[in-house]
């Protein structure tokens, strides 16, 4: 398999685009006509060939680009991966498990060798040749959670385990839906949800950390979750909502196809064999609306579902007052017609 | 003052009690403003824990009544001081003397609390061996996503960051280690779109 990594960015004149294949490998989050909270949670063992589920790690054509994008985020705010210092061993767990995940999932882009603890490894899309000592730090230019997460996409969280819960106690965090991790670093799996509305009081939460503390090794699970955005911008942080916020302003009718997002992330649980820790990647995948509605089952769909939704979540995902725009806009895409279950294109 | 029942509704924000006399070789009680009463209280529960007491107290607006209580409750060792930051190089001290079986007693406004508490956790004191009790003042400690200044005493809703001037809103998110609420920029929607602040918890 031959990747063309895409030259866009993510930020200032958002060149960021899918091919035709990007869109229909696209993650659609919807398997009904309608949405609410669940505990959605199923084995992460593959998936279709060609599809976001079949490897572990998927490595897409915006590899190169959202890796620019981190380094980016990075050199501003070097907050945003942090790992508390009993964190260093599920650091080395996680690089461990990349190297070798991506190193037989895509051998002609990536190559692993080990004799005993001195590793080589070659990341031929960035350009990377690196021999290193597993386990000695100073043999890395960076910790090794930083090492490798500055070479795969999506966020990385690594939960350590302890009282019956999960922490949140190391993190690769550039790409998130508007939460920090230098605010929520050292939370509980209860605390760092808190601003969750509803979630609570359903017991989804209580569910679902049940489900995440039993994960084993060798068996990861997966879920999908969703927003909106405005602009195909990855760093929807916090940190940096004075300067994107008003971006949302921005959508006219006429605009409104090319600069709305459905922002997916495909959140993954992998368990770490030294550490026992639990790694959480959150890959976010972004669609415009144009490109989405190219596929009529998902144009349908999205029309119903976000017409359809609470406004509590509407305003906690943040599209509540363009909500409007977007189901007119949607609408024209909607005749009506049965949808078939589940989230594949027809 | 009576205690302030706070909503459940922030599930980030720790739970406090009431504070309770252990037994224990050594107390370290640390306290600002209305603190002062709940460790009267406490005194008055059990006569013999002043003689085996360190308190380290910060008045705040109360001016010198809770300071003269205090001394009157005949503490092993009294430290009154102008503010938190003053008195955190001391506690470091004490906490760096620390033998087990040192019960640790906070209390007054979360501020005080949130961050003498992670003083007490990063010296290793187990959390079974801290108590915690809510008295005074409800403003909150504020920390900027923005910026990440500390803003203390927050009392309204939205309010202006100390450091970087934006105007931000209380958001309901609390972090132990930063022992402060989170603020949000209120106008970034909609620039210069301030509301007027209200009164927290009014």
């Amino acid at each position: 398999m031959t990747i063309q990594f895409n030259d866009e960015t993510f930020r200032d004149d958002y060149s960021f685009h899918n091919s035709d294949r990007a869109i229909q490998r696209f993650p659609f989050p919807f398997h009904e006509d309608s949405y609410m909270y669940s505990v959605n949670m199923e084995r992460h063992k593959g998936g279709p060939e060609g599809s976001v589920y079949e490897m572990r790690f998927d490595v897409d054509e915006h590899y190169l680009a959202e890796m620019k994008d981190r380094a980016m985020v990075l050199a501003e705010d070097p907050l945003r991966c942090q790992s508390l210092p009993h964190m260093t061993l599920a650091g080395w767990d996680l690089l461990e498990l990349i190297m070798v995940s991506k190193s037989e999932d895509y051998p002609d882009l990536f190559e692993l060798h080990r004799e005993g603890s001195n590793w080589r490894w070659i990341n031929r899309p960035m350009g990377i040749d690196q021999s290193f000592v597993f386990m000695d730090e100073a043999s890395l230019p960076y910790g090794p959670m930083e090492y490798i997460t500055r070479q795969a996409q999506g966020d990385f969280c690594i939960l350590d385990q302890r009282d019956d819960n999960l922490w949140m106690d190391a993190g690769m965090v550039t790409t998130q839906a508007d939460w920090s991790l230098d605010f929520d670093i050292g939370m509980n799996f209860f605390e760092w949800h808190a601003p969750v509305p509803k979630a609570h009081e359903m017991g989804i939460f209580v569910r679902a950390l049940k489900f995440l503390l039993n994960i084993q090794q060798g068996s990861p699970a997966r879920r999908l979750n969703w927003t909106l955005t405005v602009n195909p911008l990855l760093d929807t942080s916090p940190e940096n909502y004075h300067k994107w916020g008003v971006q949302k302003t921005t959508l006219t009718p006429e605009n409104l196809g090319r600069k709305q997002h459905l922002r997916v992330e495909l959140q993954t649980f992998f368990r770490l064999p030294r550490s026992n820790a639990l790694v959480f990647p959150i890959r976010c995948y972004l669609i415009a609306f144009e490109d989405l509605v190219s596929v009529p089952k998902w144009g349908r769909r999205l029309h119903r579902v976000l017409r359809d939704i609470p406004d509590e979540l509407a305003t906690y995902k943040g599209f509540i007052d363009n909500r409007p725009m977007l189901v007119d806009y949607l609408s024209q895409y909607d005749d009506g017609a049965e949808t078939s279950p589940g989230v594949w294109p027809d | 003052m009576p205690n302030f029942e706070f909503p459940a509704s922030i599930k980030s924000r720790p739970v406090y009690g009431r504070l309770e006399p252990r037994k224990g070789k050594f107390h370290l009680m640390i306290a600002d403003g209305e603190g002062a009463e709940a460790l009267i209280e406490l005194a008055a529960a059990d006569g013999a824990l002043m003689a085996k007491s360190h308190i380290i107290y910060i008045p705040r607006d109360t001016g010198a009544g809770f300071a003269e209580k205090l001394t009157a409750l005949g503490p092993a060792q009294l430290y009154i001081g102008p503010s938190y930051p003053a008195a955190v190089p001391r506690l470091r001290r004490v906490l760096a003397d620390a033998h087990m079986g040192l019960q640790v007693y906070l209390t007054g406004t979360e501020g005080l609390m949130g961050q003498a508490m992670n003083e007490a956790m990063a010296a290793g004191i187990p959390h079974s061996a801290i108590q915690t009790e809510h008295r005074g003042s409800l403003a909150r400690r504020m920390q900027c996503v923005h910026c990440k200044g500390i803003t203390e005493d927050v009392m309204t809703d939205p309010f202006v960051c100390s450091h970087c001037g934006l105007h931000l809103f209380v958001r309901d998110h609390y972090s132990r280690r930063l022992a402060a609420f989170q603020g949000v920029r209120v106008d970034a929607e909609d620039p210069g779109n301030i509301p007027d602040p209200v009164e927290l918890y009014s």
